[in-house]
């Protein structure tokens, strides 16, 4: 008997092995939270252990430290072809909100959406560890990414309620959420044009208790930023230091977070309530993601 | 207390359809209000903003996420919500009534196991009330409950009237699609009438709200019991990782897979046995059952491809053919054109296709069938298809995941379909089949007869541009192979043709496509008996495609197989495990080399 864990894992494990089957150039992005982590666990089971793709990481540079040392360690062990890619020059111009000289949006603009674009593309530097040193090396490989996966889930938020689970971005990365393609009986988008990509979805019908029932399960790591360390605050959601803010909570691990989505305080406050940017304006996540954001 | 033990079972998706601004996602949002599902300030933030542009408030904004959306009053996409009762976790589709995001209505009811559908009292019956009625026969979703909406638009004393007409006339359009539904349900979504609470407003209504309706529908029975089936997604070997299995990889369709059960993949007609089911980061499984995405091994490592049907030896075995009829809609911009070669995928497979005959067109609300021959956007037809090469499937009725298929048309999937009737025919898949179900055993298995002969039987497929000489180099492997002591065998395709070939062999049979194909599949043949008589074969002919060398690995029972190409032709070098683009004294003990370490 299939349990709703084991339906929801099975689901998402066949859109893997689509995108790996379809894609010749795929890769995953991984931002460190817990639903891209659980997207590498389910990788991991897909694959029998392999994760046969690599992990793209949009280094802001505003991410707290520990989720970076964390990405290094699992990398390392878990032997993942890691990447990453940043906006050197928006950094180096600080042209960024932290820096005073722009709007969140714009900042997310510039250190995500940017920093994604040119990055799956290839027209800016990429950096690839290298196993032997643990250090990271520069990229020779600069072809375009042609399917990228996204831990993205429908209850997050409006746009993303609407998305497909194979999801087309034209040449300029933009998401015609006016005219999806069509998406039924498990037949995705997997013929594309030059020069467009693919996003991929498998965590679509996820929601928030779902991924940290499944962390239990599996025993999938987490950063411990989740998790009350003594001072009464936990991260429910994990961004950009600036621009995420840790929630009260006493849920000290897996189980009291779970219990706490499911009848205590949490049970009825959206997940991104911490996430500033999404507060701007009423349709400031659509336009950015209809630019590219994740 | 922890109320969330009894959602350890399957959670339902709905999907709420019907004609435009009959309410469908005022419906959805008023439910997620009176049951107190909505995130803390979520109901405020969308009254705020309602305010701040200057429009009045619309339960449906709850849903209708988008800019465009809201500025226009419609749905464009289909939305997924959570929602949960004490019974069970839903997601909830809301699916767009305007004719022009019928994709998008398709590709929301396409996920629901149940639907709800709403009719406005006010505007009646419309044409995409009915054409989605349709669309959900076709999608395979039986259980309805139909909601006639906007009751607190009709006067009072009009009210029960108005409803009891349209259930009667509704009643009578759904039979003929085939759907009874399980109730129909006066509601005001606006006014909340009978949507999560019985209404005072309606006091001749005297059943069920629409929250007791989602509860009272049944789950899905899992498919446990069917004929197995499931379509090879892929075939992985990690060899990199250093990881030698090679595993078969894909979701359970139906039915369930036991370590040691017999399995046949057709059209291929190959067999095997399941040596173990793999896993990750879970204990050891002896079975599994539909719905898992799985992956096995095989006790004897045959050719097993993407696009093949994976089927228990014993059970009802699938169809196969390349002329089908159908039933399909079309979603494409171009009207569908019998002169185009599509791309027809079902399951894992994909094959070019062809419509051989339009036998019908349907308008799917009014149910008028035509003669005509051009099938247009949004219509529903009846045609006659033809693959370009056969597959395995199953008849509409018995197995969802083997029966449906989707139409593509350069990038785009541009309609869909289901298999009603196959035309058998008599191809290589039926030959290999009937074969394989006929062979007659040694008490040798293949197994025992390596340890006899200390090697494995292996085929090396040496192939090329005309003008090379690929004789001269397998003679020199052949050679060295023998004088290592291996039992080999060298076999040029000269020798079948005008012997076990003669009767078809004419001056310029190689260049016929019909005859060259044969010529192969009878080089195939012999090949197979000679490799299952465990030598080491090499086999030359000119210029074997990629298509031959599968048709090749398709007919030879071990997947042992090396393929090299001798001469210049870039193509090449991908499809073939080594690439001489010259030719030269050397590549036979290279080969030797690379291949037995000799
Ligand atoms: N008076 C009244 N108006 C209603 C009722 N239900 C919906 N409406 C109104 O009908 C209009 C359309 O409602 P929606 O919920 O957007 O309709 P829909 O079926 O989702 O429309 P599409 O998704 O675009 O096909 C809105 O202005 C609603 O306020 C009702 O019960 N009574
Ligand atoms: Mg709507």
């Amino acid at each position: 008997m299939m349990t709703h864990l084991d339906n929801l894992e099975s689901k998402s494990i066949h859109i893997l092995r689509e995108a790996y089957n379809r894609f010749g150039n795929l890769c995953m992005l991984w931002s460190i939270g817990k639903d891209s982590t659980v997207l590498l666990a389910l990788a991991r089971k897909a694959f029998f252990g392999h994760v046969p793709f690599p992990l793209v990481h949009i280094d802001t540079h505003y991410k707290i430290p520990e989720m970076i040392e964390y990405r290094d360690r699992l990398a390392r062990e878990w032997k993942l072809d890691m990447v990453y890619g940043e906006n050197a020059d928006a950094l180096a111009q600080k042209k960024t909100f932290p820096d005073g000289n722009c709007t969140r949006i714009e900042c997310c603009k510039n250190l995500k959406t940017e920093a994604l674009r040119c990055t799956l593309s290839g027209e800016w530097p990429r950096y690839r560890m290298n196993h032997d040193t643990g250090l990271y090396e520069r990229d020779e490989n600069t072809e375009p990414y042609t399917g990228v996966i996204l831990g993205i889930r429908a209850d997050e938020e409006g746009s993303r309620s609407k998305e497909r689970y194979f999801s087309p971005r034209d040449k300029n990365n933009d998401w015609d959420i006016g005219d999806q393609p069509p998406e039924f009986w498990g037949q995705y988008k997997t013929d594309f044009k030059p020069g467009t990509h693919i996003r991929i979805h498998p965590l679509l019908d996820w929601t928030e208790l779902d991924v940290w029932e499944y962390i239990r399960r599996e025993n999938v790591p987490v950063v411990p930023l989740y998790f009350n360390q003594g001072d009464g605050k936990r991260y429910r959601s994990l961004g950009c230091w600036p621009c995420t803010s840790p929630v009260e909570s006493e849920a000290t691990n897996i189980d009291e977070i779970i219990e706490e989505l499911k009848t205590g305080k949490f049970a009825n406050i959206a997940e991104r309530s911490g996430r500033e940017q999404d507060k701007e304006d009423g349709g400031g996540l659509e336009e950015l993601r209809k630019d590219g954001y994740m | 207390m922890d109320t969330c033990n009894v959602f350890d079972n399957k959670e339902m998706n709905i999907v709420i359809v019907g004609h435009v601004d009959h309410g469908k996602s005022t419906v959805i949002g008023r439910l997620l209000a009176d049951t107190n599902s909505l995130p803390q300030g979520k109901l405020d933030q969308i009254k705020a903003l309602c305010r701040r542009t200057d429009k009045p408030f619309e339960y449906a904004f709850l849903l209708d996420a988008l800019k465009d959306e809201r500025a226009q009053g419609i749905t464009i996409d289909t939305a997924r919500c959570f929602f949960k009762t004490e019974k069970r976790k839903y997601i909830i589709i809301d699916a767009p009534g305007h004719i022009e995001f019928l994709k998008n209505m398709i590709t929301g009811a396409s996920r629901a196991e149940a639907a709800l559908l709403v009719i406005d009292a006010h505007e009646g019956i419309m044409e995409n009330s009915r054409r989605h009625g349709y669309m959900l026969s076709m999608l395979g979703i039986r259980q309805v409950v139909v909601l006639v909406n906007k009751l607190d638009l009709v006067p009072a004393e009009d009210r029960q009237r108005v409803y009891e007409e349209i259930v009667a006339e509704y009643s009578a359009f759904l039979q003929n699609v085939e759907i009874i539904p399980q109730h129909f349900i006066p509601i005001s979504a606006v006014e909340g009438y009978n949507i999560a609470a019985k209404s005072e407003e309606l006091p001749w209504y005297d059943g069920i709200t629409v929250l007791e309706a989602l509860d009272a529908f049944k789950e899905i029975a899992d498919g446990d019991d069917h004929a197995f089936r499931m379509w090879v997604q892929d075939v992985y070997k990690f060899t990199n990782s250093r990881d030698e299995r090679r595993i078969i990889a894909g979701t359970v369709s139906a039915g369930r897979l036991h370590v040691g059960d017999e399995v046949m993949f057709l059209p291929s007609g190959k067999k095997t046995k399941v040596h173990s089911i793999e896993g990750f980061n879970e204990p050891e499984q002896t079975s599994v059952s539909t719905g898992k995405a799985t992956g096995f091994c095989m006790t004897e490592q045959i050719y097993a491809k993407r696009g093949e049907l994976c089927c228990k030896i014993g059970e009802q075995p699938p169809r196969t053919g390349s002329l089908v009829k159908t039933s399909i809609f079309w979603l494409g911009k171009e009207p569908l054109d019998t002169e185009k070669v599509y791309k027809i995928k079902i399951g894992s497979a994909a094959v070019g296709m062809r419509v051989e005959k339009i036998l019908g067109v349907l308008n799917a609300s009014t149910l008028e069938n035509s003669e005509k021959q051009t099938v247009e956007r949004h219509e529903v037809a009846q045609c006659l298809l033809h693959f370009e090469r056969p597959l395995a499937f199953d008849l509409s009725g018995q197995c969802a995941d083997t029966s449906r298929f989707v139409i593509v048309d350069d990038y785009e999937i541009a309609g869909g379909g289901i298999i009603t009737d196959v035309e058998e025919d008599e191809e290589l898949e039926k030959k290999l089949i009937r074969r394989n179900v006929k062979w007659i055993q040694s008490s040798m298995t293949p197994h025992e007869r390596e340890s006899y002969y200390r090697q494995q039987a292996q085929l090396i497929i040496l192939t090329g541009n005309i003008q090379i000489d690929k004789k001269e180099i397998a003679r020199k492997l052949e050679k060295k192979l023998l004088e290592h002591g291996k039992i080999a065998y060298y076999l040029g395709i000269g020798n079948v043709l005008y012997g076990v070939n003669s009767d078809i062999k004419s001056d310029d049979s190689m260049n016929s496509p019909e005859e060259r194909n044969e010529h192969i599949r009878r080089l195939g043949e012999v090949a197979n008996i000679l490799l299952d008589a465990g030598n080491i074969l090499i086999v030359t002919a000119n210029e074997l495609i990629p298509d031959e060398l599968d048709t090749l690995r398709q007919i030879i029972r071990t997947d042992n197989i090396r393929t090299v190409w001798v001469g210049v032709d870039n193509r090449r070098a991908a499809d073939f495990d080594f690439y001489y683009p010259v030719p030269s004294k050397s590549i036979a003990d290279e080969l030797a080399q690379k291949l037995f370490c000799i």
